[in-house]
């Protein structure tokens, strides 16, 4: 608040200030209409059918009224609000340990610990929950352990703890990632223990990216239907009703209706996130040096056990749903075969299903992670137009809480409108890309903005002062100093645009269809072996993807990231 | 000289090409997966001009994506899905009615009543109860052989069906229901039978499914993945409770404004043709064309008798009506149950 330089008013010379300007405003403008287009326009199509009151699509004023007047819609609440904060309760601590184990301890094996937690992210949403039922079902194999079966709050909250929980360690990865060891120095000369100095320095540092993983856990919890629709049982929850509304009585009014009330949680972390950044500092001044951590035995021991119950439960479930792909017949006929995977055989896809989603999976990441980080950057790092920022940060963060389903549904409401000019792109691949950047917009840009905020200020303030015109800089530095975050971005949206299904699931055409709504459509068909078959493929795919773009990383690392070790001889 | 010439013959091989490239039908389904590779091999044989794309998801899939592209159809035409989501789109407006040639050999009752009709039957399935006979053994549970007998106190928690708010076979049971016992008696019925659900869930195959890998013994399903599971070997027994079978006419239609109104006729003929019904003979017991059907060896001969009289009108006007009512008495089940 108080910075020396005045560099706000600074006004950099007319050649610079050209491109400058062409840059930041710009780069906003377009991000603007791109997001009023792919976000605002198709929820405002949802909220146009919400209130319409045509017969027969429980849509209106007055259903909206009966909806939420409903002991029944009061119960569906309490569910999705019981279970979504148990979800969030049990993996944000969890995380922000492992997190802190990878980021600074010094226990071993970091990358294979972080490659096993990352897992759940490379397969459909639909698959930690089948892998659920195979383990605790009644002929689940260990069934025996529980009193009942595992239909119901508790396996809804176990299968959306594991598909959430690689979304919230992301978050803390990279929250934790960058540390001032000047902070430590001091403060262990002060003579403050390791717990003054995590409660006055690191807690600081990083309680805004936990209330940010607790909104994401949360939302991310409270509109999927993937889980509960395996492993729920007869507790229902809203994302389901939305679901059923939609798909089984076509009543896209009602369906629309429970979208609305799903994206209240959204809006509301937006209200603490904007008051959170107001009160929280620059973490990371541009003379910070790396912190390292220093040997401890029983600090280490503690954490490599914690990481390892993670890890081990993380493994038992993805195993088994691998494991219930090759079985014959379970539970009857136990032996191993490959049948399952000759999509030939079977309708539903197939193969092409697999190259379009591979298609989907690279458009996504490339255009999705360029678009993406530069708009975080300009929200983040330049000055002026603040009502734009506001507005894009808004327009950014609503993605988050819109159900897959719910965005599917805007989507063909708005592309497939009378007299609407983008109809073209309806059934097209490049619409399935704009959904799915739309989609998972909001966790790549939280990933990157949580990343730029930890950078100074002052960069920006150097490199104005140099009279550097703010693209330059942006692609010389920040992307450089960035880059680590970058690729995780991109790897996000390739494994995120391969294991999509809810949104695309109303926007596909013949020639577009995807793998994962080639497992739905199998599952649907009886052909559940195919299915598990088709998600351990997606699986492999995402794995391969992400190993290779963590053996670029590591390049890149050794060749741009030197500043982040100690100077030689320090 | 020559240029011209070749450029001449280079052009009108592009048009010749062209105009013998297939004609491309889109065509919306909810058959099941395995059973389309052969219904366009066949078609496109008889018709080598037209190609299909198919699109194909469950059926409340399928209603909820022709209903969301009423303003703008994407499909040509629809063939196979369920004839009272044929009839909610045509309630919008959105078929195209006509009779296809062979008509005349199709059953009245498997088509639709107006002339021309919105949609022409291919066949029917009905209900069925898988029941798992290992489980039966192992957990000492006695074969049912009626509706009545799903009531039972021995089957509680071990009974699982369709709801019928998202899937169609589920919405056939609990019309049947209704049309059988009467609409009070047809709720004290589902009331009984309520206490006995382990899980309502939401497709029409997956009871079944279920009951063959043991994870609930009893599903309440129809009899196509009855048949199947039991040919690949799942321990199951088929049941077709004596009270009769509730049931459904698999169809096919034209979507109204498509500009491929000529093949899709061409496929509306097909699929109401004696070829076509040689297909669906494979797989289903009764087929909308009478005397073609061949007796499957897992269902007993008189099946086709053992279908209630369904009164489709009736339950297409009062669906919205016995899904709310439905949806107040059991959705929410766990909440009931802790209250009590």
């Amino acid at each position: 608040m108080t910075l020396p330089l005045t560099h706000g008013n600074d006004r950099p010379r007319n050649g610079v200030a050209l491109g400058h300007r062409l840059f930041v405003v710009g780069g906003k403008s377009l991000l603007l209409s791109l997001l009023v287009l792919a976000v605002l326009l198709p929820l405002l199509a949802i909220f146009w059918r919400g209130f319409s009151a045509e017969a027969g699509q429980g849509g209106g004023l007055l259903a909206a009224r009966e909806l939420f007047a409903s002991a029944n819609f009061h119960w569906l609440l309490g569910n999705s609000l019981s279970v979504a904060l148990t979800v969030a309760a049990i993996v944000v601590p969890l995380a922000y340990l492992f997190a802190y184990a990878l980021q600074r301890t010094l226990i071993p094996a970091k990358g294979l610990w972080r490659g096993i937690s990352l897992l759940p992210l490379l397969a459909p949403s639909m698959l930690p929950a089948i892998a659920l039922v195979y383990l605790f079902g009644n002929q689940g194999l260990l069934r025996g352990l529980l009193s009942d079966n595992i239909y119901g709050f508790w396996g809804i909250v176990l299968g959306e703890a594991i598909y959430t929980f690689p979304h919230a360690l992301m978050i803390l990865l990279s929250a934790l990632s960058l540390a001032d060891a000047r902070l430590f120095d001091a403060a262990s000369s002060m003579g403050a223990g390791p717990a003054r100095a995590f409660f006055s320095i690191t807690w600081p540092a990083t309680r805004q990216a936990v209330f940010a993983a607790f909104c994401l856990v949360f939302t991310l919890t409270i509109t999927d239907f993937g889980v509960p629709v395996v492993v729920g049982g007869d507790y229902q929850v809203l994302a389901l009703e939305a679901y059923k509304a939609v798909v089984g009585q076509q009543q896209f009014g009602r369906g629309a209706l429970i979208g609305m009330v799903l994206l209240v949680p959204a809006l509301l972390s937006f209200a603490v996130d904007a008051w959170l950044r107001r009160r929280q500092g620059e973490a990371m001044s541009g003379r910070a040096q790396v912190f390292e951590p220093k040997p401890s035995k029983l600090r280490d021991g503690c954490y490599l056990a914690i990481v390892l119950l993670v890890c081990a439960a993380l493994l038992a479930v993805i195993g088994m749903a691998v494991y219930s792909s090759l079985v014959k017949f379970w539970p009857y006929n136990l032996s191993l075969s490959l049948k399952h995977y000759m999509f030939e055989d079977t309708a539903g896809g197939g193969w092409l299903a697999y190259r379009n989603s591979v298609t989907m999976a690279i458009g996504t990441a490339l255009i999705g992670s360029v678009v993406i980080f530069t708009g975080a950057y300009l929200m983040e790092k330049t000055q002026g137009q603040r009502l734009l920022n506001q507005l894009l940060r808004l327009l950014s963060f609503i993605p988050m809480a819109v159900p897959g389903l719910v965005l599917g549904l805007g989507y063909v409401f708005f592309f497939n409108l009378n007299g609407n000019p983008l109809h073209v792109f309806y059934g097209s691949m490049a619409l399935l890309v704009v959904c799915t950047i739309s989609h998972y917009l909001t966790t790549a840009q939280m990933t990157a903005t949580t990343a730029l905020r930890q950078l100074d200020g002052e960069f920006e303030a150097a490199a104005l002062s140099l009279k550097a015109p703010l693209y330059k800089h942006f692609v010389r530095v920040t992307v450089p100093i960035c880059l680590p975050t970058l690729l995780d971005i991109i790897r996000y949206l390739f494994v995120s645009a391969m294991t999509t299904v809810s949104a695309a699931i109303f926007l596909y055409s013949p020639d577009t269809i995807l793998a994962a709504v080639a497992v739905l459509n199998m599952d649907d068909a009886g052909n559940v072996g195919g299915a598990a078959a088709m998600s351990t493929l997606i699986l492999l795919t995402s794995a391969a993807a992400s190993l290779l773009l963590a053996g670029a990383s590591r390049g890149l690392l050794r060749r741009s990231q030197a500043w982040r070790q100690r100077a030689p001889g320090y | 000289m020559f240029k011209p010439l070749a450029l001449a013959a280079a052009v009108s091989a592009v048009f010749s090409l062209q105009a013998s490239a297939a004609t491309q039908l889109t065509v919306y389904t909810a058959l099941e997966a395995e059973q389309l590779k052969s219904y366009k091999q066949a078609f496109e044989k008889a018709n080598p001009d037209i190609e299909i794309k198919w699109v194909r998801d469950s059926t409340g899939i399928i209603t909820a994506k022709l209903l969301a592209e009423k303003e703008r159809p994407q499909a040509d035409a629809v063939w196979g899905l369920a004839a009272s989501s044929l009839a909610i789109l045509d309630q919008n407006g959105m078929l195209e009615a006509y009779a296809p040639k062979d008509l005349g050999k199709i059953s009245p009752n498997y088509r639709d009543a107006a002339n021309p009709p919105a949609w022409v039957g291919m066949d029917v399935w009905a209900a069925t109860i898988c029941f798992n006979t290992v489980e039966a053994e192992k957990q000492g549970l006695s074969k049912p052989v009626s509706w009545q007998d799903l009531t039972k106190p021995e089957y509680k928690g071990k009974i699982v069906m369709p709801n019928p708010a998202s899937s169609g076979t589920g919405f056939l049971d609990v019309s049947a229901w209704l049309q059988t016992y009467g609409e009070p008696q047809g709720w004290a019925y589902m009331d009984a039978l309520h206490q006995n659900i382990g899980q309502y869930v939401h497709s029409g195959s997956k009871p079944c499914k279920l009951a063959a890998a043991g994870e609930f013994p009893i599903g309440i399903s129809f009899e196509y993945p009855a048949v199947q599971l039991k040919r690949q070997g799942a321990p199951l027994d088929i049941v077709l409770p004596k009270e009769g079978l509730g049931w459904e006419i698999e169809a096919t239609a034209l979507i109204k404004g498509s500009p491929k109104a000529d093949a899709a006729k061409r496929l509306a003929d097909f699929s109401a043709s004696p070829a076509a019904m040689e297909l669906y003979k494979e797989n289903f017991a009764v087929l909308a064309a009478p005397g073609i059907a061949k007796p499957q060896t897992e269902l007993p001969a008189d099946y086709e008798q053992r279908l209630i009289k369904n009164d489709f009108a009736w339950a297409s006007k009062n669906r919205d009506q016995i899904l709310a009512e439905w949806r107040k008495r059991y959705d929410g089940k766990s909440e009931k149950v802790a209250q009590q």
